[in-house]
């Protein structure tokens, strides 16, 4: 009889905090072991309001769509039209994001540049200057100045297409940068006058200028020098996009760069990644409210970046009013990084395919973010090339068909009106109505 | 000798010519009037020219400047000779913040004083000023030659790498991973050296010079509160 009553007890299951989870728990416990904060490449994991939360409207009876297959639907933009005397002109909105050579090897960046001409844009150098791969086969090479200025010199500066000044990326507004000494090859450290084998710190200010005042004249020198032929772009992370884009206009900026949080980086503290800055979404519209506000709204061209991966997310970013966009991880993946086919190499490294993002420590197996000769030599630059330009063909195709089923003849006709908001969130941040109503949260007389 | 009036011809034709200036050019001297404070005067320069500036300059004076020798008769305002690849830079006067900042070679020298940051990311350039640096001086220094014949202020080479920094006066404080390091006859020749082309009649042997500690060139948690 006793037996029996105590075999009905029930039974509490066990409850995973939430608060306490898993991978917290695991984090805390990594702390404890190595006394040091987790580094790593990507950009933010958590979910944040996206372009996913934005679906586009199409046409009936209200609108006229465009046919598909026939009629045409512009893609072509002109980059850096209010003060350079060559303006950039490329035939997709999509472009390459600056990622450092010594974060990638020098065959990914050869990749970058085929790939991106073939489809008609332009690539950017980043922290570690300008390698002959890159400028070799880019069409259009954009040259980051960055605070460290790794490698910056006149000549290179002559030879790009166009300037970008980094103030800063949606990964780590305010942060400097890091390529841990596994990654100072001989050819990196070169580069960048170091010596071989040490951690090198970017600092997270540039050296000679402070305030947006000095930045007006970094501006004009930049110019000078390269004769007032070349855009100059300001590339700013997602903080205060409303006041930050003013004061790149003001300063100046023939284009302004606007990246989101969940911008990739090849290496950053993790609880940088992902505590610090705005995600992409929330950007957009004050950093088009402060071009409008300037009557400089397509005049001073916006590019936005941060976890764009589809041509819908192309798409979106533009009708909310950037002029384009830029891509870094999805080109990495377009390249091959974290693909399945390495999956016994990521878990001999604890990880798996889609989750692998120590590409500061040199050890990619897919070659890219590496400096190691024989992971370097899995990866053949024609392919990736090859990759690449599909890739971003696959991109306007895709932003076009939304386009057309919206009625645009060209992608920057897209506009707020032809987006509706699936979350609260999404419509507060895109200033779009929630799905169903004509109303988002902040419009005014509600 | 031919003359640049910056204020009538503009410092658009002014850097215009001078950067159209070649190796074979015979108009090897430049004499530039009116310069009144003006920024990004002989920036971008690329050739074995001479260029007096009469006055003073603004922000960027002899910017990224390669060959050229640019003597500024005033004082120069932030940014001086800023990522200078080769040739020299002359100061009689003072100059502002961040002269010399991630300059990469080529010989830039301050009569006067020196203000903060002097030598930011220098890698390659060699700087003397006659007087005093002021603070956060050789800020992450890379390579390259940093002479300072007066006192240098706070925090002095803070996470220096290999640039090497000799100081004759007081250094009010040294930075991060900062340390005093031992003269040997091989730093004396290149002080010495670079004494001789600057002007300067102080003695190597009154300097002191200082260097990386190279603790934080491998980040270790222990480290953790020197930055
Ligand atoms: C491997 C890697 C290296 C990067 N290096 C730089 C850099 O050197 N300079 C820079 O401004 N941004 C750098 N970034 C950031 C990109 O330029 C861009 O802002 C970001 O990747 C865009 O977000 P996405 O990765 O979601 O497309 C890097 C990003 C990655 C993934």
């Amino acid at each position: 009889m006793k037996d029996e009553q105590q075999r009905f007890v029930s039974q509490t299951v066990p409850i995973q905090s939430a608060t306490f989870s898993n991978p917290i728990n695991a984090e805390i416990r990594r702390a404890a072991d190595t006394g040091i904060y987790d580094i790593r490449g990507g950009g933010a994991k958590r979910r944040v309001p996206h372009f996913d939360d934005l679906l586009f409207l199409g046409a009936s009876i209200s609108r006229y769509p465009l046919e598909g297959y026939r009629e045409k639907c512009d893609t072509r933009v002109t980059l850096g039209t209010r003060f350079a005397k060559k303006p950039i002109e490329l035939d997709i909105p999509v472009t390459i994001a600056g990622m450092s050579f010594g974060a990638l090897s020098g065959p990914a960046k050869e990749a970058l540049g085929r790939g991106a001409s073939a489809a008609g844009t332009s690539t950017t150098t980043g922290d570690g200057g300008m390698t002959e791969e890159e400028r070799g086969h880019s069409k259009t090479l954009v040259y980051q100045c960055l605070p460290s200025r790794y490698g910056m010199n006149p000549d290179d500066l002559r030879r790009a297409d166009a300037i970008e000044v980094v103030v800063g990326q949606g990964a780590k507004p305010g942060g400097g940068g890091m390529l841990l000494g596994q990654k100072i090859s001989d050819r990196v450290a070169e580069m960048r006058n170091l010596p071989k084998g040490i951690d090198q710190r970017s600092a997270c200010r540039h050296p000679d200028w402070t305030g947006p005042d000095d930045l007006e004249i970094k501006i004009l020198e930049l110019r000078e020098i390269t004769g007032w032929e070349k855009p100059i772009y300001v590339k700013i992370g997602g903080t205060r996009p409303y006041f930050d884009t003013t004061l790149a206009i003001k300063a100046g900026a023939d284009v302004v760069v606007l990246d989101g949080m969940q911008g990739g980086t090849a290496a950053t503290q993790d609880v940088f990644i992902e505590h610090v800055g705005l995600p992409t979404l929330a950007c957009i519209r004050p950093a088009v409210q402060a071009l409008q506000d300037q009557g400089l709204h397509r005049e001073v061209q916006l590019i936005v970046s941060g976890g764009i991966r589809t041509g819908a997310d192309v798409a979106k970013a533009l009708a909310l009013g950037a002029d384009a966009v830029a891509v870094g991880t999805a080109a990495l993946v377009a390249l091959g990084d974290n693909d399945p086919k390495w999956e016994d190499e990521y878990r001999k490294l604890g990880t798996t395919h889609g989750a692998y993002d120590d590409w500061h420590e040199g050890q990619d197996p897919a070659g890219i973010t590496t400096q190691s000769p024989d992971l370097m030599a899995r990866f053949d630059p024609l392919e990736g090339g090859r990759r690449l330009k599909n890739y971003l063909k696959v991109l306007t195709l895709e932003a076009q068909t939304i386009a057309r089923a919206c009625g645009h003849n060209h992608l920057h006709n897209l506009e707020p009106e032809d987006l509706c908001a699936l979350t609260m969130e999404a419509a507060a941040m895109a200033r779009v109505p929630l799905a169903g109503t004509d109303w988002y949260p902040g419009k005014a007389g509600f | 000798m031919q003359t640049i009036d910056l204020e009538a011809q503009g410092l658009r034709a002014l850097n215009a010519t001078l950067q159209a200036q070649k190796d074979a050019s015979n108009q090897t001297a430049w004499e530039i009037v009116n310069a009144r404070g003006s920024h990004a005067i002989a920036v971008g320069l690329d050739a074995p020219i001479e260029v007096t500036v009469n006055g003073s300059t603004g922000y960027y004076c002899a910017g990224m400047n390669k060959q050229a020798t640019v003597h500024v008769k005033g004082s120069a305002g932030p940014g001086l000779a800023e990522n200078m690849m080769s040739g020299t830079v002359i100061v009689e006067g003072d100059a502002s913040q961040y002269a010399g900042a991630t300059g990469r070679g080529g010989l830039l020298v301050i009569k006067g004083n020196a203000s903060s940051r002097c030598g930011i990311s220098m890698k390659g350039i060699d700087i003397v000023v006659h007087g005093n640096i002021g603070h956060m001086s050789a800020f992450m220094a890379q390579s390259g030659n940093l002479v300072v014949c007066g006192d240098a202020g706070d925090a002095l080479g803070d996470s220096l790498y290999e640039a090497r920094l000799f100081v004759r006066g007081s250094v009010k404080s040294l930075g991060a991973d900062c340390e005093e390091k031992e003269m040997r006859p091989e730093h004396l020749e290149i002080l010495t050296d670079l004494l001789e082309r600057s002007g300067s009649d102080a003695k190597p042997e009154e300097f002191r010079r200082y260097g990386s500690a190279r603790q934080l060139y491998n980040f270790d948690v222990d480290n953790a509160a020197a930055y």
